[in-house]
């Protein structure tokens, strides 16, 4: 029987209290963004702001309880920006948004952090079960970052599926891991580049022993890419179908899946709130589609990041995943 | 050649044949007094109520707007004082927005992005308050800055219509509706901004169609210009001719004219209202190197197409740095056209005929 989980892909919008305290103390400039070694009232709105975001998640009855990382100032690129190695420089466009982050360019050898580990382990401490660790994916990272010291494409992409190995593998216990590739839709690898970033997603995948997701947005894999995905070893694959249904039902008819998909039904950038009975039609539609659906687990959640939408609409999102699953579970059954 | 349309903004006592009609894009740092201001006004425990709000920011705009003038500026503004972001001022006038709460930009930066939540209707009238105030205030006439209809529907969140194209074209139907009622109080200027174009240009046509809803109906002799500013013209250009406006205004001393040859091929047949100031950069630019840079523009149009205007809004420099750059740009203007009645300056192809 099918299991349907509610989760989302993490990187929250502070609590509106947090976003005005934490720009107070921190200030509004390039050189005011999060380096890594924050402490004081500074780790304490953090900290505070955290447990509420968790106690959020629970109340709404989600069931894999991510982090937040409200601490990724520069989204996707956090894990390399609070990087030894790494130099911050401009602010660059985050994909095709009116977002930004600064450039992280690698400079030295990607040795281990811990930044991310750290940020988990906090939140294990309130978090009994369903814990939801959230990464980049490597292929994300290297496309989001520039090389100054690693000299070859190839190499800079394994680079940085080692060291986020290295991350992954300092986690404390979590029930899932969820992997962001939105590059492999918005810059997709060419031919060779394709197998190397599914090599890339594997190494990561192998690192932890939860439950793997990959999910790419912001549309659909091409063919190629979407194939090449299917060797990595990971338990699931998302499927934004907010923005692209028809390419998402046909790599998966033509294709198939692992053994658990993940569902971005719910938009993570409108304020327009889903009913929980659209996001189980939704669930039911795509179901229809597929010659055979037996999947051991299917994650409901939103397309995308969430730190895009206002705290209050964050939470409502929240909400209309939570009670979906539930009516998944229930009509499943 | 004369060009009626930018020549009805020359002062009676402009002192050179030549005209290089001097302006700005809108917004100007607000005097520190008027931020105080707004903070006891947004303090429910202070009494300092509507009626202070109000009076605070009359002075305001005409302070700044005297301010513009003693720089020299041929047409002036009151460099926005009554204006908060520029997506939010005009969606707080809209029927059918709403306000959910600030979102991230870019670290601690937010804005309060709204919500279009139901089909946007006109209600009561955005700017002609604020035009009358200021071109009361003013000796030289005024322009109008509004928000394209473009860039208030990507800057949101759509709730309410199928796509941001429908949306934008009853944004536009609006924003014409409200053109009409300043041109009736007296406006002959008017300038629509669309920042979200650069970052979208494959929706050129969109805007291009904005603007016919935008114009449809307007007199001849009202003056709309675009501005479009920090995105790679190549994708826009020469498209962009198409459009129903008399002048674009550009961003290029930001990027060092690096973009300049774009404009030379094909001809650029509207006006140009050239930015020779960097917005973005504290330090001032000498008169010597202004006039460099309006020289530049004269590369792609005639003196009687070329408007001069910095960058973008001045709002994030300094007040005084803002003041010097405003002073300066007028300053390296009047020499150009010095030099020009001189015929000093070869326009080479550009030259007309009756100079031969």
């Amino acid at each position: 029987m099918t299991d349907y989980v509610s989760t989302t892909p993490g990187l929250f919008p502070l609590p509106d209290w947090a976003k005005e305290d934490l720009s107070d103390l921190k200030g509004h400039q390039k050189g005011d963004l999060i380096g890594g070694d924050e402490d004081g009232e500074i780790a304490a709105a953090y900290e505070e702001a955290r447990g509420e975001v968790i106690d959020r998640q629970r109340e709404a009855g989600i069931d894999r309880i991510a982090e937040g990382q409200l601490r990724w100032d520069d989204m996707l690129a956090h894990p390399l920006a609070v990087h030894d190695a790494v130099e911050t420089r401009g602010i660059v466009r985050y994909y095709d948004n009116n977002n930004f982050y600064r450039e992280p360019v690698v400079s030295g050898d990607l040795d281990f952090s811990g930044d991310v580990a750290s940020e988990l382990e906090a939140a294990s401490d309130r978090v009994e079960e369903g814990l939801q660790a959230v990464l980049p994916g490597p292929y994300s990272l290297a496309d989001l970052a520039t090389d100054e010291h690693y000299g070859d494409e190839a190499e800079f992409l394994a680079a940085i599926a080692d060291f986020l190995a290295g991350e992954a593998e300092a986690f404390p216990d979590h029930e899932t891991l969820f992997l962001l590739e939105p590059s492999l839709v918005e810059s997709p690898p060419e031919d060779g580049e394709d197998e190397r970033a599914s090599e890339a997603i594997d190494e990561v995948a192998s690192a932890t022993d939860s439950e793997v997701v990959v999910q790419p947005y912001w549309g659909a894999l091409e063919e190629k890419v979407y194939a090449h995905l299917l060797d990595a070893d990971v338990d699931a694959v998302g499927f934004d179908f907010v923005s692209d249904r028809e390419d998402n039902v046909y790599n998966l008819q033509e294709y198939g899946a692992p053994g658990s998909i993940s569902l971005g039904l719910a938009d993570g950038q409108n304020t327009l709130v889903e009913e929980p009975e659209t996001i189980r039609e939704r669930v039911e539609w795509i179901d229809d589609q597929l010659p055979v659906s037996a999947f051991e687990t299917v994650y409901l959640t939103t397309n995308t990041e969430t730190f895009y939408l206002p705290y209050a609409k964050f939470e409502a999102k929240l909400e209309a995943l939570g009670e979906a699953a539930e009516l998944a579970e229930v009509k499943a059954a | 050649m004369t060009n009626e349309n930018r020549d009805q903004f020359r002062p009676e006592d402009h002192p050179n044949d030549h005209f290089l009609l001097t302006t700005v894009v809108g917004s100007y740092p607000k005097p520190k007094w008027l931020n105080r201001a707004k903070e006891l006004y947004e303090d429910d425990d202070h009494e300092f109520d509507d009626e202070d709000w109000n009076e605070a920011t009359d002075d305001a705009a005409r302070l700044i707007t005297a301010e513009h003038e003693r720089a020299g500026l041929d047409v002036v503004v009151d460099g926005e004082m009554r204006r908060t972001e520029m997506v939010e001022f005009f969606a707080h006038r809209i029927e059918g927005y709403e306000f959910n709460g600030p979102v991230k930009v870019w670290g601690h930066n937010y804005f309060d992005k709204p919500s279009v939540v139901s089909e946007v209707e006109y209600d009561e009238s955005w700017l002609v308050d604020e035009y009358e105030f200021t071109a009361g205030a003013a000796t030289r006439p005024v322009k109008v800055p509004i928000t394209g209809p473009y860039t208030l529907a990507n800057w949101s969140f759509n709730e309410a219509y199928s796509d941001e194209e429908a949306l934008a074209y009853d944004l536009a139907d609006l924003v014409n509706e409200e053109i009409e009622k300043l041109v009736e109080a007296g406006a002959r200027y008017v300038q629509i901004d669309e920042p979200a174009l650069a970052t979208t240009p494959d929706d050129h046509a969109i805007v291009g169609e904005c603007l016919e809803r935008i114009v449809d109906g307007l007199p001849e002799d009202v003056r709309v210009g675009l501005h479009v500013c920090y995105g790679d013209y190549s994708r826009i250009y020469p498209e962009i001719l198409e459009f129903p406006v008399q002048e674009f205004d550009l961003e290029l001393a930001n990027g060092d004219y690096e973009q300049l040859d774009v404009f030379k091929d094909p001809e650029f047949t509207k006006d140009l209202a050239l930015g020779v100031t960097d917005a973005h950069v504290a330090e001032v630019e000498s008169v010597e190197e202004i006039e460099a840079n309006i020289r530049k523009g004269l590369e792609v149009v005639p003196p009687e197409q070329l408007v001069i205007s910095p960058d973008c809004g001045v709002k994030l420099l300094p007040r005084e740095v803002a003041y010097e750059k405003m002073a300066n740009m007028v300053e390296a203007a009047r020499n150009v056209e010095e030099d020009l009645d001189a015929g000093e300056i070869d326009l080479g192809e550009r030259a007309t005929p009756a100079d031969d």
